[in-house]
């Protein structure tokens, strides 16, 4: 069956136009989705493709969808987020950076970004800004969380988004998957983890093979981090070794506000 | 029921005569920080690793006859309609080797929801009816509770229970196939003073129980004390994580995802495991959420176990395997917490 004849029980499936752009970030999620290389072909044949640089030479302004990578840490990228929502039905921030700010957030801990400028880049100053996630800048409505994303989660989305199926995120941690995973605790084999306060939807990537988790998706729809703080204290860990995962990819920024007052106590 | 005792040297036989089929029992998966070992039921594969004298598993058995994610059917998807296929996903018989009481009762607690109704759960009966199961007496440990529920010994619901006599195992037969295995072993019938011994045995192991809840009027008392305090304070601690329930023996309750291919031409039916203590699980269609609150959660999961399955079914819903408190990260425990709904112990929150 030829793409174009795509249907779903006889009824016609429309190929939406989708796009791909990143902003401040390494790509990464972009380079997830082409991974996986024994369903790419299915992926690609939902969407008609029209702009998704890190694979395709040709580009075009006009899409239904765009998927967008990266925090905005320029001006400039401001601005071109803001024609990207302008021109796009639906805006989907994929990734950590895209979602929260990721990895590139903790540069926003520094009082002094002067300064941080002068160490990262010496002489050649960017004029660089605090690292956000796009829906400081723009209204986003979808978020496909992780750093990486999961490409199976990607997959789920975009297929419900092109049959018009409501889509739906897990709102429990972590620990939900990786008892179904039946690991032990890692907390048992003295090993930190925010599997208990984060957002599911990885599959226990990390704790699976025992990692502890860093938060990458964000906090869980009911995450008690204040007691997280303690069972960390009962298992010998630091407040900064707490802070340190809370703060990595930037979902946790209202929690570490709390935490950080609460220490100080 | 009848009885025969056989050397305990002969235990590798019978798992000899057993290993043509799955063999399923606890082993070691790990030392803990303290040094000690983690023991977790999962497919042996050598005598060797089978650990009879195992503490207590993380998790329970129920990843086998209830496993955490399980497709129930699968769709092609045609032009003009579909095909449906259903799978129970029970292929081959499997030898459960080395349960405790405990877990046995649960086995029987699930049968009662699952099998026993109007719609018995095809998926569930069809692991169910091929287990080959064979306990072991326990060492009680400082958080089992079972002796409270009951459930410290089985009465049914295996093929075979095996007791160490010190140097002979004292084997309870409870099915013709057991029988027949147990008769191909160099046995014998128990004589007067091994009827004495398994009993001693038995007295011995329930005075190491040290681990109480007090169930006397518990239905009734949770009813009285459905506003009490003590929930918020609980509710303060719970991480809303679901691990309780993950690791429960009897915790069934579930959640149905249908998922299309990416390629549109085939669909699935998936069922996952839920626990009560998940921030949605009382979510309904259009958006409202009846228990929103964390304490309100964790109180329904114990008012399901010890209440509301003890009006319908005349016994709890737990076993007493205390699982769940040993897993918990926030130290939330039944004892405790039934303690404390009591108006007993102090100091909890």
């Amino acid at each position: 069956m030829t793409a174009r004849e795509r249907t779903y029980l006889g009824v016609p499936v429309s190929k939406p136009r989708a796009a791909f752009f990143e902003f401040t970030s390494c790509e990464g999620c972009q380079l997830q989705l082409l991974n996986n290389e024994a369903t790419l072909l299915d992926f690609l044949s939902l969407l008609t493709i029209v702009n998704f640089r890190e694979a395709m030479t040709e580009a075009s302004d006009e899409y239904d969808i765009a998927f967008v990578e990266g925090s905005i840490t320029r001006d400039d990228e401001a601005k071109q987020l803001k024609a990207i929502r302008g021109r796009a039905k639906t805006l989907v921030a994929v990734g950590s950076c895209a979602c929260f700010g990721g990895v590139n957030q903790l540069k926003n801990r520094f009082n002094d970004l002067a300064w941080v400028k002068e160490q990262v880049y010496g002489s050649h100053a960017i004029d660089t800004r605090e690292a956000v996630p796009l829906s400081a800048i723009v209204p986003v409505d979808l978020s496909i969380y992780g750093c990486p994303i999961k490409k199976e989660e990607v997959e789920r989305v975009v297929t419900n988004l092109v049959l018009g199926k409501s889509i739906d995120y897990p709102r429990y941690p972590v620990c939900m998957e990786c008892k179904a995973n039946h690991n032990v605790c890692l907390f048992d084999l003295g090993e930190p983890c925010l599997g208990p306060v984060t957002r599911a939807g990885c599959d226990s990537w990390c704790p699976s093979n025992r990692f502890g988790c860093w938060g990458c998706r964000g906090p869980a729809e009911a995450a008690n981090v204040r007691q997280l703080r303690q069972i960390m204290h009962e298992h010998g860990f630091s407040d900064e070794q707490l802070l340190d995962r809370l703060e990595c990819f930037g979902g946790f920024a209202d929690y570490v506000t709390e935490l950080k007052r609460a220490a100080k106590e | 029921m009848l009885f025969r005792v056989f050397a305990k040297d002969h235990l590798i036989n019978l798992y000899d005569i057993l290993a043509v089929n799955h063999i399923v029992g606890p082993l070691c998966k790990g030392l803990d920080r303290q040094g000690a070992p983690l023991y977790d039921f999962d497919f042996i594969y050598d005598f060797a690793e089978l650990q009879l004298d195992y503490t207590a598993t993380i998790h329970s058995l129920k990843r086998f006859v209830l496993p955490p994610r399980e497709t129930l059917c699968t769709f092609d998807l045609q032009k003009d309609g579909w095909r449906k296929q259903v799978d129970f996903n029970a292929y081959k018989p499997t030898v459960y080797f080395g349960l405790h009481a405990c877990d046995i009762n649960a086995l029987n607690k699930l049968d009662k929801v699952l099998t026993g109704n109007v719609y018995p759960d095809p998926y569930y009966a069809a692991k169910r009816k091929n287990m080959f199961i064979i306990g072991v007496g326990c060492t009680p440990q400082p958080f089992c509770f079972c002796k409270s529920m009951g459930t410290d010994s089985v009465l049914h619901g295996f093929d075979l229970f095996l007791t160490d006599l010190g140097d002979a195992y004292f084997a309870e037969i409870h099915s013709a196939r057991a029988f027949a295995f147990i008769n191909s072993l160099e046995c014998r019938e128990p004589r007067q003073s091994e009827h004495q011994r398994f009993v001693e045995v038995a007295q011995e192991r329930k005075s190491r129980f040290t681990c109480q809840v007090d169930t006397t009027d518990l239905t009734k008392i949770l009813d009285l004390e459905f506003q009490a305090e003590v929930w918020r304070d609980w509710g303060r601690k719970c991480l809303s994580c679901g691990t309780c329930a993950n690791v429960c023996p009897t915790c069934y309750c579930y959640g149905i995802e249908e998922n299309v291919d990416l390629g549109l031409q085939h669909a699935g039916k998936t069922r996952h495991l839920y626990s009560c203590n998940l921030i949605d699980f009382a979510q309904v269609a259009g958006g409202h959420n009846f228990r929103p609150e964390s304490h309100d959660r964790l109180k329904y999961r114990y008012y399901h176990k010890h209440r509301g399955f003890v009006e319908a079914f005349e016994e709890s819903l737990c076993v007493g395997c205390g699982r769940c408190g040993q897993s918990c990260l926030a130290s939330i425990t039944v004892p405790e917490v039934i303690a404390s709904v009591r108006g007993e112990g102090g100091d909890h929150a």
